[in-house]
């Protein structure tokens, strides 16, 4: 289930099997990822599924239960923090109080030994690549959320690390500093070619910036792809679910190519589940169509309801549309000349047998 | 009222309705902080008759004369009493009990410190079971407490009798400095202890991980993190057993015996034996002087690294 594409015979971060168990809790349940030099990496899932604790374990701050974990080849699954070549930037940032922003930044360096003058032009540089070199004589108490949030990644870099740990980087921000902050990563990432692992439960973010995803939900690893074969190939309901907006048919598979819905109708939908297998066709909002009833192009699947409801958000609107036995979502993009619909209005909601994809659990 | 209020405000001009706000507001300000004087009055009341006036009556009487029988004279105000604290005799005093209570203050942090890291770092149950530990010297006396070292650290007591037995030899300390400063330790570690323990376990421990990130071993961050974030319990600890130290009368008195006079005991010497009220007054009123400024040392410094 989880494709591994490796362009590098040496992964910057390669996890083979391994478990991280907290009393009975089992955080992390068995997985082996391999993450490539230079990639932009994120571990996307919901609160409580072990993405933290994985990052946690690459950078030392926990220690596997079980299995390896080497670094550019390096087996470092037993060693302290401060003896990988790796540096996080926390959640919350973690800066210290009481040194000013120069001195956090400088911190790495001083702990590695560097002379003082090099670990004065370095600070000073990393500060500089952040655009807060004015800031150097600050405490981190009397910076925005938004400066501290750069520092810390200064503080960070400064080291130049093999791989940069960033947990939940961007969560305090606000989102328009966000989506700045999301760009600036990853022109960053991509200048300094360092590997980035970064821990998110935001799927936007995940999508954004990644050049690949993995997906967890209860320790476990479900799927590990780029973000388009995430958003369009979802390995099982969970990733269909998580990833963007979906609507979930229940149904269940007749042949390769068909599959018989909840309400007795038979659609177009190719998969390789066996027949008989419950699955769920997902139907993004975006790609269904609302037409007058019997109003659809006829090389489309289609089934007909009523709006039940209209969800207007500018760009946008967002249909409900009630069929008997469940409720769809369709998104119609505000474009001149959007086919409007009033509430109750008997519609068609229709689309591409091809943009759809069968999910199991 | 209100209604003449109201109908005045109708009907005076924008600017003058300004005004009244700004006046009314002031008002509402006034009272509110009359209320408060009010409630805060009992321990006001508290606060002059049991610690200003006696205060002023200390530093009255350390301004007065012993008259040649032993009683004092509130005339012919001098400073005899002052000029007799610079006497090698009560210099020797201060020095011994500056020192006493220094290194007690010093003892106490390193035993108090490694424990209130402990203590700091258990999960909540361990943590209350220790602290409740620390606690339960304070149900039993404080005299019987000194008592129980006397017994202790006696000639033949225990310790005593623990040294000879394994070849060393009996041990004299009881009535030594030593002696003093055991007891000292002993009876004010819990607060040393206690704001320790408050200042650690208040460190975001993130930023200890952070330090470990960033390439420090487990001593680098303790020395450059743990350390300096704990420093506010470092010295309200140390005031808190400094200050009761320098001034201490129990534990000297019982565990220290004639050799190692100590402030708290030659003050009383002077109100009791010697019938000097006017040194004794002024000898206390200088003691709390050190102390109060000692404290405003721990205010401001506290105001500064944090």
């Amino acid at each position: 289930m989880t494709e591994t594409t490796e362009k590098c015979s040496v992964p910057a971060v390669g996890i083979t099997g391994i478990t991280k168990r907290f009393g009975d809790v089992v955080a992390v349940d068995n997985i082996d990822l391999s993450i490539a030099d230079g990639e932009f990496f994120a571990l996307l899932g919901p609160s409580g599924c072990g993405k933290t604790t994985t990052l946690r374990m690459i950078g030392g701050l926990d220690f596997p239960t079980e299995g390896s974990l080497r670094i550019f080849g390096d087996e470092v699954g037993t060693l302290p923090p401060n003896k990988r070549p790796v540096n996080t930037v926390f959640q919350n940032y973690a800066l210290f109080p009481h040194m000013n922003v120069l001195e956090n930044v400088g911190f790495g360096l001083k702990m590695q030994k560097v002379n003082k003058s090099d670990i004065a032009a370095r600070s000073r540089q990393a500060l500089d690549m952040v655009q807060l070199g004015h800031l150097a004589e600050r405490r981190p108490t009397q910076l925005s959320g938004g400066q501290q949030q750069r520092v810390a990644l200064a503080r960070a870099l400064v080291n130049e690390p093999k791989v940069l740990l960033l947990d939940e980087p961007l969560g305090a921000l606000d989102l328009k500093l966000r989506q700045e902050m999301q760009l600036e990563l990853k022109t960053l990432q991509r200048e300094l070619g360092i590997t980035f692992v970064f821990v998110t439960h935001d799927q936007e973010e995940a999508l954004t910036m990644s050049d690949r995803i993995a997906v967890m939900d209860s320790g476990k690893l479900l799927q590990v792809a780029e973000p388009e074969a995430i958003y369009e190939r979802p390995a099982n309901r969970f990733v269909a679910d998580f990833i963007g907006n979906t609507n979930l048919l229940e149904g269940t598979v007749a042949d390769s190519t068909t599959v018989v819905l909840a309400n007795g109708s038979r659609v177009e939908a190719s998969s390789d589940h066996a027949a008989g297998t419950k699955v769920a066709v997902s139907l993004r909002p975006e790609r269904a169509y609302c037409h007058e009833v019997g109003g659809a192009p006829s090389a489309h699947s289609t089934i007909d309801g009523k709006i039940r409801g209209t969800t207007y958000l500018g760009n946008a609107v967002v249909y409900r549309v009630a069929l008997d036995w469940m409720e769809l979502d369709v998104r119609e993009e505000n474009r001149p000349g959007m086919a409007k619909f009033e509430q109750w209005q008997e519609v068609t909601v229709s689309w591409d047998p091809s943009a759809v994809a069968v999910v199991a659990d | 009222m209100v209604s003449t209020q109201a109908a005045q405000a109708e009907q005076t001009s924008v600017e003058s309705a300004e005004q009244a706000t700004v006046e009314f507001e002031a008002k509402a300000i006034r009272q509110a902080s009359r209320r408060g004087f009010l409630m805060a009055l009992p321990a006001y009341g508290y606060l002059v008759l049991f610690f200003a006036i006696p205060l002023m009556i200390v530093v009255v009487y350390s301004f007065a004369t012993r008259t040649s029988s032993g009683g004092t004279a509130l005339s012919g105000w001098n400073l005899d009493a002052y000029r007799k604290l610079g006497e090698p005799i009560v210099r020797d005093i201060l020095f011994r009990s500056i020192w006493i209570a220094l290194l007690t203050t010093v003892l106490c942090l390193i035993i108090a410190y490694p424990f209130s890291y402990y203590l700091a770092t258990r999960s909540e149950r361990v943590r209350n079971v220790l602290l409740v530990f620390v606690m339960i010297p304070f149900w039993s006396n404080f005299l019987v407490r000194n008592y129980a070292w006397r017994v202790l650290l006696g000639n033949d007591g225990p310790v005593s009798q623990v040294t000879s037995a394994i070849g060393l030899g009996e041990t004299r300390i009881l009535f030594t400095p030593l002696a003093v400063i055991i007891g000292l330790v002993y009876g004010f570690l819990p607060f040393m202890i206690l704001p320790l323990y408050a200042a650690i376990e208040r460190i975001d421990w993130r930023l200890v991980e952070a330090s470990r990130d960033l390439y420090a071993s487990g001593f680098e961050s303790f020395r450059r993190v743990v350390l300096p974030l704990s420093m506010p319990g470092v010295v309200a600890g140390s005031i808190l057993v400094f200050v009761p130290s320098l001034g201490a009368y129990v534990t000297p008195e019982i565990l220290g015996g004639a050799k190692t006079t100590l402030l708290g005991s030659y003050v009383v010497v002077q109100f009791l034996t010697a019938r000097n009220w006017p040194v004794g007054a002024s000898l206390s009123f200088v003691l709390m002087s050190v102390m109060l400024v000692t404290t405003l040392i721990y205010f401001r410094s506290g105001g500064r690294t944090l």
